[in-house]
C-alpha cells in the first residue's frame, strides 16, 4: 500500500490531468478560437514562409496553448507553430 | 424592494434545482420572505424537489399571460413561513415567456418579497436568457468535473456580457476522499480556473438524495453535512461571514466508525 500512496503524490494524478486539459480547452473557449481560425493562420503562415523556404505542409502543426511567461512565471496563452523545413529556396542564395 | 438572484450552471444535473430549493427554504428559515421561481418551462422540477407538486393550480405562463393574478399563481409552503413557489409550466416550451415578460415578472415579485430566487434551465438558449433577464445577482453552480467547470466558465462569460458582474460560485458534490487522493479537483483548483468568488461548497451527500426523495429540503436536516453547507450558504447570502466548513469531519467519523466496527 505504501507504494500506492507515494505514486499518488506525483504529477500524474488524474486531477492534475483534468486541470491541465481544462486550462487548455478554456483558452480556446475564451478566445473563441475555432479550428477554421487556426486553418486561416496556418494558410497564411504557409504562404509567407513558402516564399523563402520549402516546408513540409503535411507536417505543419499549429496550436493554441498555454505557456509560462519568463519574467514572472505566470501562465499566458501562446500560439505555437511547428514548421518542418525541407530545404531553403534558391532565392535565399542570391 | 427585494433582490432577484438567478441560479445557473450551463451544464444540466449539477444541482441548480436542489440549490434553489435549499437556498429558498434556508432564507425563509432565517425569517426572509422568499419566492422560488422555476424558469425551466417544459421540464418543471422545483415543485417535486420542494414536495409541492400536488398543490399546483396555475404556473408561470398563466401569470405572464394574465390568466390569473400574481398572488393566485404562488404556492405557499406550509412548512416554511414566508416561502412561496412559482412553478414552471409543464406543457409549454421556453418560448412561452419572453425575456421582457420575465423581467417584468421579477420586478413585480421584488415588490412583495425580500428574495426572488430563479432556477435557470440548463443550456445557454432562450430558457437561460429568460432566467437571467430580471436578475440582480447570479450564482453559478458547478461540480468538480471537467465538463461542468468548462460550462460554468462559459456561463460566467455570458453573464458578464449581459451585465451580471461578479457572480458567486457554489461547488457541489465534492468528495473529500477523492480530493485527498488527488483524483478530484479541489476548491482552490476550481477558483483558480474560474476566477470568481466562492459562496460555498457542498459535499457529495446521500442525505440530499434522501431528502429529495421525500420532498423535504436538506437545509432543515440538522445532522447532514450538506444541510450545514446550505445553512452556511444562506447566511453568506445575507452578508454574514461564515468560514468554510471542514469537509473532513464526515470522513473522520466514518473512519472512526470503520475502525470501531472492523478494527482497522
Amino acid at each position: 500500500m505504501a507504494f500506492l500512496k507515494s505514486s499518488n503524490k506525483n504529477e500524474s494524478n488524474s486531477k492534475n490531468v483534468a486541470k491541465e486539459r481544462l486550462k487548455l480547452v478554456l483558452i480556446h473557449d475564451r478566445a473563441h478560437v475555432s479550428s477554421r481560425f487556426l486553418d486561416m493562420i496556418k494558410g497564411d503562415i504557409i504562404r509567407v514562409i513558402s516564399d523563402y523556404v520549402e516546408i513540409d505542409e503535411e507536417g505543419l502543426d499549429i496550436k493554441f496553448t498555454r505557456t509560462r511567461r519568463e519574467s514572472d512565471d505566470t501562465p499566458v496563452p501562446a500560439l505555437i507553430a511547428n514548421i518542418p523545413i525541407i530545404k531553403m529556396k534558391d532565392r535565399m542564395m542570391d | 424592494m427585494g433582490e432577484v438572484i438567478v441560479i445557473t450552471s450551463g451544464k444540466g444535473g449539477v444541482g441548480k434545482t436542489t440549490a434553489t430549493a435549499n437556498i429558498g427554504a434556508g432564507l425563509a428559515k432565517l425569517g426572509k420572505k422568499v419566492v422560488v421561481v422555476d424558469a425551466d418551462i417544459g421540464l418543471r422540477n422545483l415543485d417535486v424537489v420542494l414536495g409541492l407538486e400536488n398543490r399546483i393550480v396555475y404556473d408561470i405562463v398563466d401569470i405572464v399571460n394574465k390568466v390569473c393574478r400574481l398572488k393566485q399563481g404562488l404556492i405557499k409552503d406550509k412548512r416554511y413561513e414566508g416561502l412561496f413557489l412559482l412553478p414552471a409550466a409543464q406543457t409549454k416550451d421556453k418560448t412561452a415567456v419572453s425575456p421582457k415578460q420575465m423581467q417584468q415578472l421579477c420586478n413585480d415579485l421584488k415588490e412583495h418579497f425580500d428574495y426572488v430566487i430563479v432556477d435557470s434551465p440548463a443550456g445557454i438558449e432562450q430558457g437561460f436568457q429568460n432566467a437571467i433577464a430580471g436578475a440582480n445577482r447570479a450564482i453559478v453552480i458547478t461540480t468538480p468535473e471537467i465538463s461542468a467547470v468548462r460550462d460554468a466558465d462559459r456561463i460566467i462569460g455570458l453573464l458578464e456580457a449581459k451585465g451580471l458582474h461578479d457572480p458567486l460560485l457554489i461547488i457541489n458534490r465534492i468528495r473529500q476522499e477523492m480530493v485527498k487522493r488527488g483524483d478530484m479537483m479541489n476548491i482552490e483548483d476550481m477558483i483558480d480556473i474560474l476566477a470568481i468568488d466562492l459562496l460555498g461548497v457542498i459535499p457529495d451527500d446521500e442525505a440530499i438524495v434522501i431528502s429529495t426523495n421525500k420532498g423535504e429540503p436538506v437545509v432543515s436536516d440538522e445532522v447532514a453535512l450538506s444541510g450545514q453547507a446550505f445553512r452556511n450558504i444562506t447566511k453568506r447570502i445575507l452578508g454574514e461571514e461564515v468560514p468554510l466548513m471542514d469537509l473532513d469531519v464526515d470522513e473522520t467519523i466514518l473512519t472512526k466508525l470503520r475502525k470501531l466496527i472492523f478494527g482497522k
